[in-house]
């Protein structure tokens, strides 16, 4: 039955400008019949900042990777990697291979934290607190590594075209096994934590199915795409940087439990499992690390009339935590801005399946739902914008989904 | 289903559009220690022979991924790049296809795809708000990241008269506007 036809029988409940799930802003509106939910439509937008607009206007190359990395505060290191191997290829820059190895160190360590940060946000939205707490105070311990090498917890400006800007020497090295093998010798309380507790079970299996022909239809990408049974992860299918080097593999449910269901249980199996893959490439990273220079260039100023004067263009692809992030850039000579900058976020195309995901569940079901794709609007959304369109009365906030979420917790535990 | 090297692909192209083939390039490039090699292709085409090459593409690879829809203001035209990739799924063999069009600003318009790729609605939604790109049967032709009073007929994207105007960029506080 389509919605027109049930129409009468139907009320629109808008969620949003301010995020059911995350603290960010973006807008659903729900379609439901009493409970159910019968269709989404999504309006993005919210926090649109035109940073495209911007590296194509006022940035140069240089000064663009530092705007990338605020593209989003959580993938910090995603968004810069695909931006320089987008403008390395245009410009036929090479980078040094110790260089490489490095790239590919913080991008592990961004998805550990990452995935971490989400498992919280999980277990939040279900009202499990107990196991937010624990999430984030184990991720603590990634985040304390990562401004150990970087010398900052977010935006790490580790990036430069041709390169990176820190060395990680090997004196460093001790401290990195020591946190890595933090993370090993808990594992198997969080994979006890999250897969075998009834609580988690009970609101996740089943719920918000995403089957793989609508995954492969609708373009979903990353551990949502994966936790329906896609193979796609970029460090395997087209590896760049040192990932080209080791046999990656794309982690699927079943794996672990033989099947794939796509709902979003197994989207925590996914990122569970990648935790520990992350975990596995920076060993070997650290193992098989080159010898070398980190910079191709080290001189900014002569990398700035290098870049002024190259002519051609080439898309960066890296697989970020949420997914594949995708930039494409066109350098013009005699330009110093950049002619044409394309951002593609995981999210953006991770947003298509939300109605699908979301058709049949309960309004309480929302937050985890929606939660479970690990959905990042700063990153899909590049220009500001102010939404007049949503009256306060007809809005869904947060505290009242959070509250329905909890409510069906604990109806269920008893 | 039988995987194409890069050149063949190529060549599949020119056999299967005829005259509506423009160009076909190999890019490859050697990547890290082991020297594994990174491949893309570009495949220019022309407005006429555009959908009969997304078929094309949907009969190298059942379901190809299409990332993004890039567009650039060239000044007399506005050049759309599909960005597709093929092969997924195993080690290496994955090729990223860029599928690039051009077309003149006194007809700005292209055929949706959507009848074959269902997920590439936001990224037509996109283009068509931003560069000001009429895609021809858009099944959804609201905006997407533009607000509902957002001027007509401004793109953000172009960089000719019909780019944002100058009063509507705030100039950062201490500089002078361009």
């Amino acid at each position: 039955m389509t919605v027109e036809e049930k129409k009468k029988a139907t009320y629109t409940i808008p969620v949003g400008p301010i995020h059911p799930a995350l603290k960010e802003p973006i807008r659903l509106a729900l379609t439901v019949d009493g409970e159910e939910i019968v269709d989404t439509d999504v309006f993005a937008g919210q926090v649109h900042r035109g940073i495209e607009w911007i590296g194509m206007n006022r940035n140069n190359a240089i000064q663009t990777i530092y705007l990338a990395e605020r593209i989003c505060g959580i993938c910090n290191i995603c968004h810069p990697f695909a931006y320089i191997l987008a403008v390395e290829q245009a410009a036929g820059i090479t980078p040094p291979p110790r260089a490489d190895y490095i790239r590919a160190i913080i991008a592990e360590m961004e998805r550990i934290h990452s995935h971490l940060l989400w498992a919280g946000v999980a277990a939040h939205e279900i009202g499990f607190d107990t196991i937010f707490y624990l999430a984030w105070r184990v991720r603590e311990e990634i985040m304390d590594l990562i401004e150990y090498v970087t010398g900052n917890r977010i935006t790490k400006a580790m990036f430069q075209i041709g390169g990176v800007r820190r060395d990680i020497t090997e004196d460093q090295f001790p401290r990195i096994r020591q946190s890595l093998d933090y993370y090993k010798s808990i594992f198997d309380q969080l994979r006890r934590v999250f897969l075998e507790d009834k609580t988690i079970q009970m609101r996740t299996r089943n719920v918000g199915i995403l089957k793989k022909e609508d995954a492969l239809k609708l373009l979903t990408c990353g551990p949502s795409g994966r936790a329906s049974g896609v193979p796609k992860d970029v460090r395997q299918d087209q590896p760049y940087a040192a990932y080209a080097d080791f046999d990656v593999k794309a982690i699927t449910p079943d794996i672990l439990t033989g099947t794939v269901v796509g709902d979003v249980y197994d989207r925590i199996i996914v990122r569970l499992l990648e935790v520990k893959q992350s975990i596995e490439i920076i060993e070997q990273c650290l193992e098989k690390m080159p010898d070398g220079p980190i910079l191709e260039q080290p001189k900014t100023a002569v990398l700035l009339k290098t870049l002024a004067k190259a002519e051609g263009e080439g898309v960066g692809r890296a697989e970020a935590p949420r997914g594949e992030v995708i930039h494409y850039v066109r350098l013009e000579a005699g330009r110093e801005t950049l002619a044409t900058w394309k951002v593609r976020a995981p999210t953006y195309v991770n947003l298509m399946s939300v109605p699908t995901i979301l058709k049949g569940m309960q309004i309480a079901d929302v937050p985890i739902t929606f939660a479970s794709l690990d959905p990042c609007m700063s990153c899909t959304n590049r220009t500001l914008v102010t939404d007049r369109g949503v009256g306060r009365k007809f809005v869904m906030d947060y505290e009242e989904l959070h509250r329905l979420s909890v409510e069906k917790t604990k109806e269920l535990s008893q | 289903m039988e995987k194409l090297a890069p050149q063949a692909i190529i060549d599949s192209f020119s056999k299967k559009l005829g005259d509506g083939f423009i160009n076909g390039l190999v890019y490859e490039r050697e990547i890290a220690v082991k020297k594994n090699k990174f491949r893309s292709l570009w495949i220019d085409v022309k407005k006429s022979a555009f959908h009969d090459a997304v078929e094309h593409i949907c009969q190298l690879q059942e379901y190809p991924h299409l990332a993004i829809i890039s567009s650039s203001d060239l000044g007399a035209d506005v050049e759309l790049i599909y960005h597709f990739t093929i092969y997924y799924g195993e080690h290496l063999q994955e090729l990223s296809l860029g599928l690039r069009v051009k077309l003149p600003k006194n007809d700005l318009s292209i055929p949706t795809i959507t009848d074959l790729i269902p997920g590439a609605i936001f990224t037509e939604r996109e283009t068509q708000e931003m560069m000001g790109v009429d895609v021809v049967g858009i099944p959804d032709t609201r905006r997407l990241f533009l607000p509902e009073d957002f001027p007509e007929g401004v793109y953000p994207w172009r960089k000719d008269e019909k780019g944002p105007p100058p009063d509507m960029l705030r100039v950062l506080p201490g500089r002078e506007p361009k």
